[in-house]
Order: structure tokens, then sequence, then C-alpha cells
């Protein structure tokens, strides 16, 4: 082995180390989120490739440890230059070389899903029909045209959009939405309260509110509710600034050049495909006692392009599969009269499950043909035994 | 010198005797409890023995299952049935009961209570009732995790008198003495007090006495269907779905509507009637027709408790730990014994397979009762791990016939049984699944696999706890011993890689099934991964030559402490979907635990020739 570059990557030490240091990310990233919160310790810890040290009270940030990320791939690249390196072909090592490719498959599986998956939810009450599903943090501005009697015309704008740029067009708009304040997360008031202060906004119902700024989330069940000033500016001047929020679900009206629009700033939405519509929500209880049973959708799936329309039920453990969309019963109205689904869109879904196959049968191929031997020998006679799996990697 | 070769089978046999003789027991005289105690119910969402409800009752209340009276003619003991009974048909008896446990100073200086005793009845208490409620309710709101330990402590009392105090309930009201001639009365007022009640709504001229009377026994039987606790009486009406249980209070509100008293209530009034006048005959009389009548129509509901009061009774679980302990204690002998080292150790074997067995029984039974897979809950899978790790010490005995495997064995056996007895101090063990959980696929696959991988890397961290102290502390280590033990774990660690992958795997692809996601890095997740890492790191480490012998059995030893962070820890972080409860004194034991891990890891960090085994080599 010349290449000590190739001798390096391709070296146990490496894994070792690699394993180590994942069991250290694992446990910190772990503990990391009773303060923190599953779901800023699982990017700060895992989908990172390092992890920062913010010292208190300033603004910039050290990287202190490698991420999952950048762990995840030195030891994908170790695997692969050590098979390069080692492998021979012969029944001996097959187990191995299946272990490991399992392991290479369900590395490359994550990564995918973490940056393919788009994970959302459907709110639907009994009676509703819904071919949108909506995400669970992001927010859009949406701009909609309602002139038209048969159609709306939308411009959704990402909310990421609105905390980079103070000003936003498109061709679609015959005027600009201009960002005078932005915060990531806030709580409004309807009348005067210690910290909030008035909203600056001159039309719409931000005038008589009061708001004001609070820390982002870190609980998992709990989500930022955004709010912006905005100011729309057309060629012939503004309209005057609308305040805009998460908290506001009602959209604000203006007038301009005889077309009437609707402002509102709402969680982002996915369009379907197809539309679900549900019929019935079961919330089913263990007798005498608030225990849940089991919770249950009846949905009826239609589908115009194709003109399938038919009832599934979705209930805990059994999701519906359809057009590469995956929905979950998630959760549920306080009434029992709504239900929510939780759409996941993960095009590598199906890599866990090949992996899992692999890997057992290259660690169970392993195992005996290690064991067998053993066994026959140490039955055969307890004077001459060598150690099961002696052999070098 | 034949004698010699029967010992094992004698002592076996002993132990069996005993294990079996918990079911013979002696015919009761007074009362029958015990055909009480057999009696379904429903409570926490399953059918269960009245014995059920009074041994996990007890537990919450008191911890233990058991009450000890101390009256003029001595002291004794009162079985959890026994005190149920009392509880609730003579509750103004029970309230004189040192009962309830409170370990916290600070609690009981707040209720203004002796603090030189543990346990406290009801009647010490009530004063303080409402300086209880007032605290509680400004505790309630608080997230578990974030309670102090006089907080928890004093929710524990609150929680512990809430269930008495239903239970108190739970079979007459309140104020009703002589329960059978009060049905009668009941029955009689309800024609003039229904006609009365109608008459008085329609505005018309009514008969106030009957208004009275009717109005002033629904007022009982109001609290008794707000607060009882277990559904007592079934569904009378043979349309009805089988679980349609009421409680007695309920039923007889609705006595009111029908005028027909339920024959249940009415055997339960005689019970009542009987208990209160001291008179066993009647007692047993009602109970054996009670039962009479279940068997037409509730069959499968009598069996049922039947089969888990005879579960109770036979207690398994506690035979097969006190076998453990004593082949634990013969294994070890055997190390040292030179002569009769082969009887002991034959002996130590002979019993693990016995306590096995009798393990395995309990764990097939507890399945049957549930109809689920053997891990439901913390509880079970310390039971089943240590069913597991048995398995594995019994393998390497067979293999290597040095002791070490029954040591193991027994050694996993025991303390897994004591881990289980102290989780059950938190009440019922066979709980409801919540709705995620409700599937007997995925526990009989993922939890089932993951709990193996937790017992074999358990194992092989006791083997290389073995290999230090015999090696530090006893010159017992030979070579041969020790190459034999350094194969064990290496084995064992393949074997827990094998399982610990797996399970995780499939516990990813279970989450993937419920909500989408394969993996969340919800902590229970990663304290399954973290095993897993852990045990590749020791294959890794010992294929690329990092570590021999020692340093093997070093980093085995952290794969304990992994093991039950996993287990344990990650439940008392409070936060994931996963975390399905713990005992605070859980954390302390945990933190013991780990300590003593570390303190053997710089034991296995000596030079060697501080090392007894191989000083004496040398």
């Amino acid at each position: 082995m010349r290449n000590p570059f190739l001798r390096f990557f391709s070296s146990v030490r490496l894994t070792v180390a690699c394993l180590v240091i994942g069991c250290i990310i694992v446990f910190w990233g772990t503990v990391a989120q009773v303060h923190l919160g599953l779901y800023k310790a699982q990017n700060e810890f895992f989908r990172s490739f390092f992890i920062y040290w913010q010292p208190t009270g300033s603004g910039f940030q050290i990287p202190i440890f490698p991420g999952g990320y950048l762990l995840g791939t030195v030891l994908l690249i170790n695997l692969l230059c050590a098979h390069a390196r080692y492998y021979q072909p012969g029944k001996r090592k097959i187990g191995i070389a299946l272990i490991h490719l399992g392991i290479v498959l369900l590395l490359l599986g994550q990564m995918l899903t973490d940056f393919l998956s788009i994970e959302s939810n459907l709110h639907l009450r009994i009676g509703e029909t819904r071919n949108y599903t909506e995400a669970d943090r992001a927010y859009e501005l949406a701009v909609t045209d309602t002139t038209g009697k048969d159609s709306d015309k939308v411009v959704a704008i990402p909310c990421n959009l609105l905390v980079r740029h103070s000003e936003v067009g498109d061709p679609e708009m015959p005027f600009r939405v201009g960002v005078k304040t932005f915060y990531a997360n806030s709580e409004l008031s309807d009348k005067a309260a210690p910290d909030f202060e008035p909203v600056k906004a001159t039309t719409g119902t931000g005038p008589n509110l009061w708001w004001r700024e609070v820390p982002r989330e870190t609980e998992t069940d709990r989500v930022d509710l955004p709010s912006a000033i905005v100011e729309i500016t057309t060629p012939q001047g503004s309209l005057g600034t609308f305040l805009v929020s998460a908290a506001l679900s009602q959209p604000q009206q203006f007038t301009f050049d005889n077309r009437d629009y609707d402002l509102v700033l709402r969680p982002e939405r996915f369009y379907l495909p197809f539309s679900l519509h549900l019929i019935e929500f079961r919330h089913d209880k263990y007798p005498g006692t608030d225990i849940p049973k089991n919770f249950s959708s009846r949905v009826r799936l239609q589908n115009l392009d194709t003109g399938e329309d038919r009832e599934v039920r979705i209930f805990m453990n059994n999701p519906l599969r359809y057009r590469g969309e995956t929905f979950y019963q998630a959760s549920f109205d306080a009434d029992d009269h709504g239900s929510i689904l939780q759409a996941v869109h993960n095009p590598s879904w199906l890599t866990p499950y090949f992996s899992c196959v692999l890997v057992a049968t290259g660690l169970v191929w392993q195992f005996l043909s290690h064991l067998i031997p053993f066994l026959k020998r140490r039955m055969a006679g307890p004077g001459n035994v060598t150690a099961p799996g002696k052999e070098k990697k | 010198m034949i004698m010699k070769k029967w010992i094992p089978i004698i002592l076996v046999a002993a132990m069996a005797g005993w294990a079996l003789s918990s079911l013979f027991q002696p015919p009761e005289t007074s009362f029958h409890t015990r055909e009480f105690g057999k009696l379904p119910v429903l409570m926490d969402g399953r059918f269960q023995p009245f014995d059920s409800v009074a041994r996990n009752s007890l537990l919450q209340i008191r911890a233990r299952q058991t009450v000890a009276v101390d009256d003029k003619s001595g002291s004794q003991t009162m079985t959890a049935m026994e005190w149920l009974l009392e509880v609730m048909m003579k509750p103004e008896q029970a309230d004189d009961l040192k009962i309830f446990r409170i370990d916290n100073n600070e609690v009981t200086e707040l209720l203004k209570l002796p603090d030189n005793q543990k346990y406290y009845s009801f009647s010490q208490i009530r004063p303080q009732g409402d300086e209880i409620e007032k605290q509680a309710e400004r505790i309630e709101p608080i997230d578990d995790s974030k309670r102090t330990v006089f907080e928890s402590q004093l929710m524990k009392l609150y929680d512990a008198l809430n269930l008495y105090q239903r239970l108190q309930v739970s079979l007459k009201p309140p104020a009703t003495d002589d329960f059978a001639a009060e049905l009668d009365a009941y029955q009689k007022s309800i024609a003039p007090g229904v006609a009365a009640v109608n008459a008085r709504d329609a505005g018309q001229k009514f008969d106030q006495n009957a208004f009275d009377t009717l109005v002033g026994f629904m007022g009982g039987y109001n609290t008794v269907a707000n607060y009882a606790l277990p559904l007592t009486i079934p569904p009378a009406d043979p349309s009805l779905p089988r679980d349609d249980w009421q409680n007695i209070g309920t039923n007889l509100m609705q006595t009111a509507r029908t005028g027909e008293i339920h024959p249940a209530t009415k055997y339960y009034a005689e019970m009542v009637t009987a208990y209160r006048a001291n008179q066993p005959a009647d007692f047993n009389q009602a109970v054996a027709s009670y039962r009479v009548w279940l068997a037409d129509g509730f069959a499968p509901q009598l069996n049922k408790a039947g089969y888990e009061f005879f579960f109770s009774t036979v207690q398994p679980f506690y035979k097969a730990m006190v076998i453990y302990v004593l082949a634990l204690i013969l294994g070890l002998l055997s190390w040292f014994g030179a002569r009769s080292g082969e009887l002991l150790r034959r002996s130590a074997f002979y019993l693990v397979i016995l306590a096995w067995v009798i393990h395995t029984f309990g764990l097939v039974f507890r399945m049957v009762l549930e109809g689920r897979p053997p891990v439901t809950n913390l509880y079970s899978s310390a039971i089943f791990i240590g069913w597991a790790a048995v398995i594995l010490g019994m393998v390497l005995e067979k293999i290597y016939r040095d002791g070490i495997g029954c040591v193991v064995a027994a050694f996993v056996g025991f303390v897994t049984q004591i881990i289980a007895h102290n989780l059950a101090l938190s009440g019922d063990t066979m709980e409801m699944m919540r709705a995620v959980l409700d599937t007997n696929f995925w526990l009989a696959t993922h939890v089932v696999t993951v709990t193996l991988g937790y017992a074999s890397t358990f194992v092989a961290g006791l083997l290389a706890i073995i290999y230090i102290l015999r090696g530090v502390f006893t010159p017992t280590l030979t070579p041969e011993t020790a190459k034999s033990l350094a194969r064990m774990v290496y084995g064992i660690v393949c074997f827990a890689t094998l399982f610990s992958f797996v399970g995780t795997v499939l516990g990813g692809i279970w989450a993937d099934q419920s909500w989408g996601r394969f993996w969340g890095w919800d902590p229970k997740e990663n304290g399954a991964l973290l095993i897993v890492l852990w045990n590749a790191t020791i294959l890794h480490a010992r294929w690329g030559g990092l570590v021999r012998e020692r340093g093997l059995m070093n980093l085995a030893i952290i794969g304990n402490i992994v093991t039950s962070w996993s287990w344990f820890g990650v439940n008392m972080l409070g936060i994931g979907l996963h975390s399905y409860g713990f005992t605070d004194a859980a954390f302390k034991w945990l933190m013991l635990f780990v300590s003593s891990q570390v303190v053997l890891i710089l034991l296995g960090l000596l030079p060697t020739k501080m090392w007894k085994s191989f000083s004496a080599r040398a």
C-alpha cells in the first residue's frame, strides 16, 4: 500500500475512531435534546457537518466536533476503501461484504431521505375535501387574485425570501411586496400588554393589534408563528403597510387596478394530483378508560386523471401509500370531528428494508460460518479449539 | 460416595417441591376471600380478578402486596385481597390501617405527621386533606420531568389518596350499612318515587315522601357512579358488547328506569351485608352463587380472572428468583472448591435449568393471559432480558462446563427479577397498549430482537466482569479460563451485534410504518443505535488488533453502561415518544450501576503484576 491517503482511509483504526465518535455524537445529541428539543438537536448534531460551540454572548460559532454528516461521509469512504483494499472473493467473505453493502445502502438511503423527503400534514374536518397538504413549520405569503369567478391566481412567496430580501416582485403581480419588519416567531395580542408594542401597520387588521418577538421554539410539538409588516408598492405608489402573521388565519383584502387581492401568511402548501375527503374519524378507547386503543380515518380518494374513486381506511401502523405520497394517522381535533394526517414524500423509503435484509443475512452467515465449525470441534473434544473469527477483516 | 452423585438431583427435587407448594393452599375457614378475589372486573381497560385490583392498588399505595397490622394480639399480615375487602365493605375500619407510604420529610412536615413512621393511616392524613388538595392543584400543571422531589412525592401521595377513596365507594354507597336490605327498599321506592318525580316535573301535586326517598337513594348511587373504579356489573342485555360493563352506581341509577335490580348487584349487596354483619357463611354463599351466575354467559371473563389469580398466587418469577440465588451461590463456590467443584457446578447448573423452566412458565403464562408477545413494557422487558440471558448462560455452560455460564445465568436471572420486581411497584404490569403500540407484529419482531440485543450485551459485559474479578482478586483465572472467557465474550458480542442491529432497523421500519419517519433521532432509538455502534466498535477494535484480551473485557464492560443507559437512562430524559415511565429511585440505581462499572474498568486497567492470577503465574 503505497498511497498513504488510501492507507489512511482504508484502515480499521479509522473505522474504530469513527464508531467511537459516532457513539459520542449520538449520546451528546440525545442528552442535548433535553434543553434544545428534538428538532433543534437533530439539526445541530446529526444533520450537520460540525457541532458548533457559541461562546455565550458572542455572535460567532466555533466548530468543536464532527457532526453526523461529516462522520457518515468519512465512514462511507472508509468502508469503500477498506473493501477495495482487503476484499478477496470467496465464501468466507460473502457475509462481511453483505453486511457492509447493507450499511452503505442504509447510510446513502438516509442521506437521500434527509435531502429529498418532504413532510407535511393534511388537516381534514369531517366532510371536508382537500387536494393539498401543508408544511409543518414553513410558511408562505400568498397573494391571491380573487377577481376571476372560476379560478384564483396565487403567487406564493416562501417565508425565507421574506427574511432575506427587503422587496419581492413577480411577473404575475402588478406590484411589489416590501418587508419592513420580520419576526421569525411572534405573539399577537388584541390589547395592550407588557412587552407588547403596537403594530405599526397602516391598513388591514394590523393597526388594532399589539405584537412582540419571542425566541424560536425548540419543543417538538410547538411551532414558530412568524409575523411581518409588509408594504404593497405599486408603480403608482404605496397601498399601505399590512401586518401578516401565521397567527392570523383570515386573509386581508385590498384592491388595485380594479382587481381584488387576498393577502395571507399561511403554512406552505404542496398540491396533490388527487384529493382526499374525510368521511369518518374514529377515536376508540379501551372500555371504561381514556386509554386510546386506535385512531382511524375513513377517507375517499379521488383522482380525476385516472378516474379512481375509492374509500380507504387509514389507521395506526397502517398508512395509505399512493402516488409516491404516504399518509399516516398522526393526530386529531380535540372534538373528535377532524383528523390530521401526516403526509410524507420520500423516494428512498424502501432502502432500510433492503438494507436490513442484507445486513441480517450477512451477520447470520458470518455468525454461523464460525459457530458451526467451532461447535463441531468443541463437541469432538476440548483440546483442539481455536477461537472463532480469528482472522482479520 | 454414591450418595454424592445424587446430591444435585435431590437439591433440584427439593426446590421444585417448594416451587409447587403454593399450588396447594389450605382451605379458607372463615370468609372465602380468595374465592372473592377470583371474581372478574373490568379495570384499566382489561378484565382482571379483584385480587389483581387489590395487589396493584396496594403496590401503588404501600409499595407492598401485603399490609402489616399491629394490634393487641400482636402483629399479623393481611393479604392484599383481605385489605381491599375491608376498604370496599368496611371503609370506616380500613381508615385506621397504616398503608400510605410517605418517604419524604418535607411532605410529612407539611402534613404535620410524626416523622418516625414510614406508613400512615387515612385517619391520620385526613385532617390535612385541604392542604394536600391545595398543593396538588398547584403542582398538577407542572410537567412530570420538571417537578422537584417534594412535588413528585406529594403528587404520589395525592394519587394514592385518590385511588384509596375511589376504592372505598366501589362496591357500596358511603353511608350504607345493610346494603341488601337497602336494595329491597330501593326497589320498592322506585315506582312511587318515579311517579312523584314525574308529577313534580309536570307541576302537579306529588308525594313528597316518595320523592325524598328515591332522591335520597340516588344521591348515594350517584357518588358510586362517579367515583367507583372497577367496573363490576356485566351487561344484562345479551345484545350488548361483552365488554360493556358498568360500575355498581351507574347500574343502580339505571335501575330507576327498568325497575329491575341486576342479579350481580344483588349478589354484591349480599356480600357487603354479610361481611359487615360478620356472617362468613352468607358471604361465601353469595360469592359462590354469583360465580354460578357468571359461568352462564361470562365464562371467558370468569376463566381469565381465574387464571390471572392463579398466576399471582403461584408467583413463578419470585420462585425462579430464589432458585437463581441458590444456583449463583453454588456456582461461585464451584470455582474455589477443588474437589467438590464439579459437584457444586452440576448442582448449580441443574438449579439454573429448574429456575429457567419456572421462569419460562411464568413468561408464557403472562403472554397467554395478555394475548401479547413477551415484551410490552419496561417490566416485561426485564423479565425477558433475564430469560434470554439465562439461555445464553446455559449454552455457554453446556459448551465450556466451567461454571462460568452457570454464574452468568444465575446472576442475570436474579438481578433482572429484582429489577422487574421494582418496576412492578408502579402498578399494573399488564396494562393495555396505547394505540400506536397496539400491534402484536411489531412487538413480536422489533421489541423482541432489540431486547435480545440488550440481553446479550449484558451477558458479554458480565463475562468480562468475571474475567476481571477472578483475575485481579483470585488466582483462579488460568490461561485456559482466560482464553475461553475471551472467546465467549467475542462470540456473544457478535450475537449482540446481530440482534441489536436487526432490532434497531426493524424499529426504524416500524416507525416508518406508523409515522412515516424511518429515523427520528428519538432518545430510545438513539439508545438502541448506541448499542449497535458500540458492539461494532468492539468487533472492529478486535479485528484491527487494537485491543487484546483485557482490552476486549474493558470494552465489553462499557457495553454494560451503554445498554443500561439505553434501557433506563433514555426514559429519564423525559422526552421522546418512547418514554413509558420510570421511577425516581431508578435514576439513583442507574448512577450506582454506572459507577460500579467504571470501578471495574479501572480494575481492568491495573498493570498485570497487580493481578493475582497473572502474578501467581509469573
